[in-house]
């Protein structure tokens, strides 16, 4: 986005499609998300998933993004994008408001998760939820031959000033689910390139070769 | 308002525009019921109109003025005017508020000093202004003027409001009496009900006017008027829409025309001086007793009461029309946790609403100053609201 003062008269009816491609995990999870639904996408960003899924499924979506430049953007491309903390805005939906909620690569971060994805299951049908696996085996190595905390692409911060407060691997994440009464419907473990935006599903050995879990999950 | 009329930077302008008027409720069967119960008419309401009502009727978009406004929202009454209307970075050709696209109206609001009738205007029991017999209105009676005047003009339905504070509470209003006629819902630095705070100011502001002897309760316009009341109301009004990063990035303690203290009380500080210069402006265009009225309708307003309902949200179910919801982060007037308050009663209803706080240093009147964020952000907006009620089979 350009500084605010160099830009020119805004200009309507340029919604501005984005220049790359869209993360890899994110067309993964369009894959999932039914034509026509009713979609919350959490940190949406600029809202890249929700503009596709609004131009190719005709989805009726909604985005919650903490950044103003971020929400700014959204709102530009068309999108309905509220300014909010994703724990307090969730707050306001009734119950089975959504078809689908998503929570793609923000759950590391979350300081209740447990408590989150509860409320998520509730005000929607199906909730989608994507994390970098921190048990993939670039991650195991650093800590194992290095003994250092691992930094890596999915996880590019050192250990003073990472927002991941939370260090989920897949089959952790199996594991909570299950113990939390849930159900997985849906799972896949993917690999990314550099930038995220090719990659190819895992399916033998996720948890030591994928760099990122998505699971579609819904209330038993 | 007017303080932040200026020339567009790049000189685009909807250039030579017309204040009309249009009379009603003349006839004493027809006269217009306000909330209050109490009976008003003739009414005339004073407004104006930019850019070309699209022949399916479905482009046009009432802007709705603040406190101090009027129906000249853009454009100039004649080649000689210094200034242009209020809001001229906001409405133009190629503007947020594009009126190549748009047509835009603006009416001057009930009880005001902008044309339509108020305080100041004959009486038609006596021929002299009213003054205090003038009833009592309410933002909603201020959209049921407005309401009117669409009729007439043959608009049933409108693509968007928008407004800024008193005009962010008019819009909201417009979405609930009129719930199927508004497409889209612009509220700018705006609040559901004024807090204790903002009763305060307009009360402070009011007594100011109030203790000036010349107001004679209200009977002044024959003889000389309470401007100094007046332009303390300004001056106090003005100050809660600024912030205090914007007074003292603006003035900070500079002192006025002098190196030390004067140990009178003439001028010293810049600020002083600044807020006697947009006082007594004021009182060249602003009569003290639609001062009085417009900020009491401000401080009834209040969504969690109307009607008789008992919350915002109950308020809210009636609305269904899309809404941009728009706080600044430096006003304290309205602040953004008010206008969260709106966006969650909203969202309750299952409504449509995009939110955004923007960071702007300069306080409450943040909306009125040139902003290509906000102006991108409204554009686009519109736009959807557009594409979205547009009915199938029409061009896009």
């Amino acid at each position: 986005m350009k500084a605010a003062t160099s830009d020119s008269r805004p200009t309507a009816g340029q919604p501005g499609t984005p220049a790359q491609p869209m993360r890899f995990d994110l067309t993964v999870i369009a894959s999932w998300i039914k034509p026509g639904s009713k979609v919350l996408d959490l940190g949406c960003g600029e809202g890249d998933l929700l503009y596709h899924l609004k131009q190719s499924k005709g989805v009726d979506g909604t985005g919650i993004e903490m950044v103003e430049a971020k929400v700014l953007r959204g709102i530009e491309k068309g999108l309905t994008v509220l300014q909010g903390n994703i724990t307090e805005e969730v707050q306001d939906y009734a119950d089975n408001t959504f078809d689908y909620v998503i929570l793609s690569q923000t759950l590391q971060q979350v300081y209740a998760p447990a408590q989150l994805l509860n409320t998520l299951l509730q005000i929607g049908r199906q909730v989608v939820v994507s994390f970098p696996n921190f048990s993939h085996w670039k991650n195991r190595w650093q800590i194992c031959a290095q003994g250092r905390a691992p930094v890596s692409k999915q996880l590019p911060f050192e250990w003073y000033n990472t927002p991941n407060i939370r260090v989920i691997s897949i089959a952790d994440f199996q594991r909570f689910i299950k113990k939390m009464g849930w159900r997985i419907r849906r799972e896949t473990a993917i690999n990314t390139d550099h930038h995220d935006q090719h990659g190819n599903v895992v399916r033998l050995l996720p948890n030591l070769r994928a760099t990122y879990g998505i699971f579609l999950l819904e209330k038993r | 308002m007017s303080e932040y009329a200026a020339r567009d930077s790049d000189g685009v302008s909807v250039g030579i525009v017309e204040k009309k008027f249009h009379t009603f409720a003349a006839k004493s069967e027809d006269l217009l019921v306000l909330e209050s119960g109490a009976r008003l008419g003739p009414v005339t309401v004073a407004y104006e109109t930019y850019g070309e009502l699209a022949p399916e009727r479905d482009n046009a978009v009432l802007v709705l003025h603040a406190l101090s406004g009027d129906s000249h929202v853009a454009g100039y009454y004649g080649k000689g005017d210094a200034k242009p209307g209020w809001w001229e970075n906001m409405v133009g050709p190629g503007k947020g508020l594009d009126t190549d696209r748009y047509f835009v109206i603006c009416t001057s609001i009930l009880g005001s000093c902008g044309g339509t009738t108020g305080p100041c205007s004959p009486n038609p029991a006596t021929g002299k202004p009213y003054g205090l017999d003038f009833p009592v209105v309410t933002v909603g009676d201020m959209v049921a003027v407005q309401h009117r005047l669409l009729q007439i003009l043959g608009i049933t339905r409108l693509l968007g409001v928008i407004g800024g504070s008193l005009g962010g509470m008019q819009a909201l209003e417009w979405s609930l009496r009129y719930p199927d006629q508004v497409a889209g819902v612009i509220a700018l630095a705006t609040t559901m009900r004024h807090s204790a705070l903002a009763i305060a100011f307009n009360e402070i502001a009011r007594q100011a006017i109030m203790a000036d002897p010349n107001w004679r309760h209200g009977h002044y316009y024959e003889g000389p008027k309470p401007d100094t009341g007046l332009a303390v109301a300004r001056m106090i009004g003005h100050v809660t829409y600024l912030s205090d990063e914007a007074l003292r990035r603006k003035f900070g303690r500079r002192l006025q025309e002098k190196k030390d203290f004067s140990f009178q009380f003439d001028i010293d500080f810049q600020v002083e001086s600044y807020l006697r210069h947009q006082g007594h402006k004021f009182v060249e265009r602003f009569d003290a007793n639609s001062f009085l009225y417009v900020t009491k309708a401000a401080d009834y307003f209040d969504l969690e009461r109307r009607g008789g309902v008992s919350s915002a949200v109950e308020a809210f179910a009636a609305a269904q029309a899309s809404f941009l919801v728009v706080s600044f982060t430096s006003d304290w007037l309205y602040p953004t946790y008010q206008s969260r308050e709106l966006v969650r009663a909203l969202k309750k209803n299952g409504l449509d609403v995009s939110f955004c706080e923007i960071k702007a240093d300069c306080g409450h009147d943040a909306f009125l100053i040139p902003n290509q964020r906000l102006s991108r952000l409204i554009a686009n907006f519109l736009e959807r609201v557009q594409r979205e009620n547009r009915q199938p089979g029409q061009t896009p």
